[in-house]
């Protein structure tokens, strides 16, 4: 059996009186591909938040590589208050930042890009290789760390050049077209080295053609980097295509899990989302 | 590569003509000099701004407080610098102060007079920016967790807080109050100023160029893609913090040196918006900007102008209109006019070796005509 990544347990986000996320749980596996999908306003997005930090839940736990490393329980935040003799068994609260997460092997891109603009391609792949450097800010900026430096110009060079971008390297991020942008994302999450890659709606806006272009692109990247991936995305044809298993959301509860094939046929499914083809 | 090589050339001859005429003018010139007094004010002013530009324009911080860590430096550099011969007169109200030492005569003391002396005014001028550190890192801890308009807000109460507690008579044997601190060792030329601010502001540059710096611009872009990328948000916004301040720390220190004179009155927030104003012209983002904005302003207003005020301008005797104020009013009317025509500034976000750029592509583009 192969080794969990990561496990979502119970979560739950809540804003004010509307549940985004709703006991969610989930499970991946080493190397899969794996899809949550979903209508609008289902909660998957806020699921990745909460995965990878920017949330804390309300409810629940998340489990990294077989280490805890998100949890929250409404008795948790009594703990400090609670000193009686049960107070052995009222549960951490573990909230990480963002950054702390990527450094543990997690690392995403968003829905609507999010490049650092004024930076050149290169930079914005070198800057995510920041989180691995060794040095302090004094050895840096005494260029004490040249061979780390060159070796991370060299690994992000390599990067570029399997993602198929190195010929823009010395541009600047905002001035590739759509396509590359989003290719230069998923780079750009690469660089930081991560086991579990998580991406957010990385087909969205695109043409069939870059579409397609995008979901070989996706299945490379699993060979290559031997990363296991989460994906947002609404193009079922891409989701059918490269997932092994896929998570169906609908307002915040999973209503579904499975095969691609075991998806498309499950009632619950194309009644919330999927729907059914007019002529069919 | 031959273009990398050429930049390279072209930013230290540049920077080599600059340190010659400064060298010459320091011998062919009186020290009392308006010539050296510019170079000297824009020096200290140059470093003061690229410490702000690197927390402004850099890590996307918008802080109002560079004024009060100038003013630590400032205190720092004359309190412990004053000879003790002369002590009993300037602590004339507070028995000849609580310090019962001065550095530099600690340091002749080991090392000989010259040395000691050069040596023991630049510990001191060090000590400054490290206690302007150690309090941009007790600030930062509540301060940093605000976000634009609120941080410089805070930043600014802070400096007109530290600027009020400096005059309090209590701490009068230390700071002497409201009065002045004066009669401590300084420069009297200009080429000691230039060639410690362009080491420091080249310390600056490295940073800027390092990984961390690069974290640095990363977190002005999207602090929300910073983050997810594995850069620790609050740890890098303090490092700029701190880092900026201590430059300042210096500044101040040499700013104490330029003025003879330390008093808690001239750092205030109005010596922020001068740093600031000059940040803005140079161009958010470009040291280059910073120092070429520095130079300018002050030698628009200490020099150029300076007629508006007295009464004869560029040979024109009006003493009815140029009179007190209105060497402001034109230069509030210039300052507009860069505004409207450099939105970006005068540099935008380039540096020197950017300019060698610019100019290849118009010969080329006129080749290609």
């Amino acid at each position: 059996m192969s080794k969990n990544v990561l496990k979502v347990e119970n979560a739950t986000m809540q804003f004010g009186g509307v549940v985004a996320v709703n006991n969610l749980n989930m499970e991946i596996n080493e190397g899969e591909i794996v899809a949550l999908i979903g209508p609008n306003g289902a909660g998957k997005t806020t699921a990745f938040n909460v995965i990878t930090g920017v949330y804390q839940p309300t409810n629940g736990a998340v489990w990294f590589n077989g280490e805890k490393i998100v949890e929250n329980h409404p008795q948790g935040k009594m703990k400090k208050l609670y000193k009686g003799e049960h107070a052995g068994d009222y549960t951490n609260v573990l909230a990480p930042t963002p950054d702390k997460i990527t450094a543990l092997g997690m690392a995403r891109t968003f829905q609507n890009i999010r490049l650092w603009k004024s930076q050149t391609v290169f930079n914005n792949v070198l800057i995510a290789k920041h989180c691995r450097t060794t040095s302090n800010v004094f050895s840096a900026t005494f260029r004490l760390n040249k061979k780390e430096e060159a070796k991370q110009r060299e690994e992000v060079l390599e990067l570029l050049k399997i993602v198929g971008l190195d010929d823009v390297k010395d541009e600047l991020a905002t001035s590739l077209p759509y396509g590359k942008q989003r290719r230069l994302e998923i780079a750009r999450a690469l660089a930081a080295e991560p086991t579990l890659l998580l991406l957010d709606e990385p087909a969205a806006g695109m043409n069939p053609q870059e579409t397609e272009e995008l979901t070989a692109f996706i299945g490379e990247l699993r060979e290559k980097f031997h990363v296991t991936i989460l994906l947002i995305e609404h193009h079922m044809n891409l989701v059918m295509d490269i997932s092994d298993r896929i998570y169906v959301l609908d307002f915040g509860k999973l209503i579904a899990q499975g095969t691609p094939a075991e998806i498309q046929n499950n009632q619950r499914v194309i009644d919330a989302y999927l729907g059914v083809a007019e002529d069919a | 590569m031959n273009k990398n090589k050429q930049k390279t050339i072209f930013t230290a001859v540049v920077l080599a003509v600059l340190l010659a005429a400064c060298v010459v003018l320091d011998m062919i010139l009186p020290s009392y000099h308006i010539a050296i007094t510019v170079i000297k004010k824009a020096t200290v002013y140059s470093l003061v701004a690229v410490s702000m530009n690197l927390l402004n324009g850099f890590t996307g911080l918008f802080s109002l407080g560079q004024a009060g860590f100038m003013l630590l430096g400032a205190y720092t550099y004359a309190v412990l610098t004053i000879p003790m011969a002369k002590k009993p007169g300037v602590y004339q109200y507070f028995d000849g102060g609580a310090i019962p030492f001065s550095v530099p005569e600690v340091f002749s003391g080991v090392l000989g007079e010259t040395v000691g002396t050069l040596l023991g005014m630049l510990f001191c001028l060090l000590l400054g920016g490290l206690l302007a550190a150690l309090v941009a890192y007790l600030i930062g801890l509540p301060v940093l967790r605000l976000k634009s308009d609120y941080l410089a807000i805070a930043t600014l109460g802070f400096a007109e807080i530290l600027r009020a507690f400096f005059q309090w008579n209590a701490l009068g044997p230390i700071t002497n109050g409201s009065n002045l601190l004066k009669s401590y060792p300084v420069f009297s030329k200009a080429t000691p100023y230039v060639v410690l601010v362009g080491l420091m502001i080249a310390v600056i540059l490295l940073l800027i160029t390092s990984t961390y710096g690069r974290a640095f611009r990363a977190i002005r872009d999207d602090e929300v893609a910073a983050e997810a990328m594995g850069i620790n948000l609050a740890k890098h916004k303090r490092m700029a913090f701190i880092i900026s301040s201590f430059f300042a720390g210096i500044g101040g220190g040499m700013m104490a040196m330029y003025m003879e004179t330390v008093a808690a009155a001239p750092f205030k927030s109005a010596l922020t918006y001068e740093i600031l104003l000059i940040v803005v012209i140079g161009g958010i983002g470009s040291i280059t900007g910073s120092v070429l904005a520095s130079f300018l302003y002050i030698f628009f207003s200490e020099w150029l102008l300076r007629g508006l005020d007295s009464g004869t301008f560029l040979g024109i005797t009006a003493p009815g209109i140029f009179k007190n104020g209105f060497r402001m009013a034109v230069f509030s009317i210039i300052i507009m006019v860069i505004v409207l025509f450099f939105r970006k500034g005068i540099m935008g976000d380039k540096e020197l070796p950017d300019l060698i750029d610019k100019r290849s592509r118009k010969r080329k583009k006129e080749a290609a005509e």
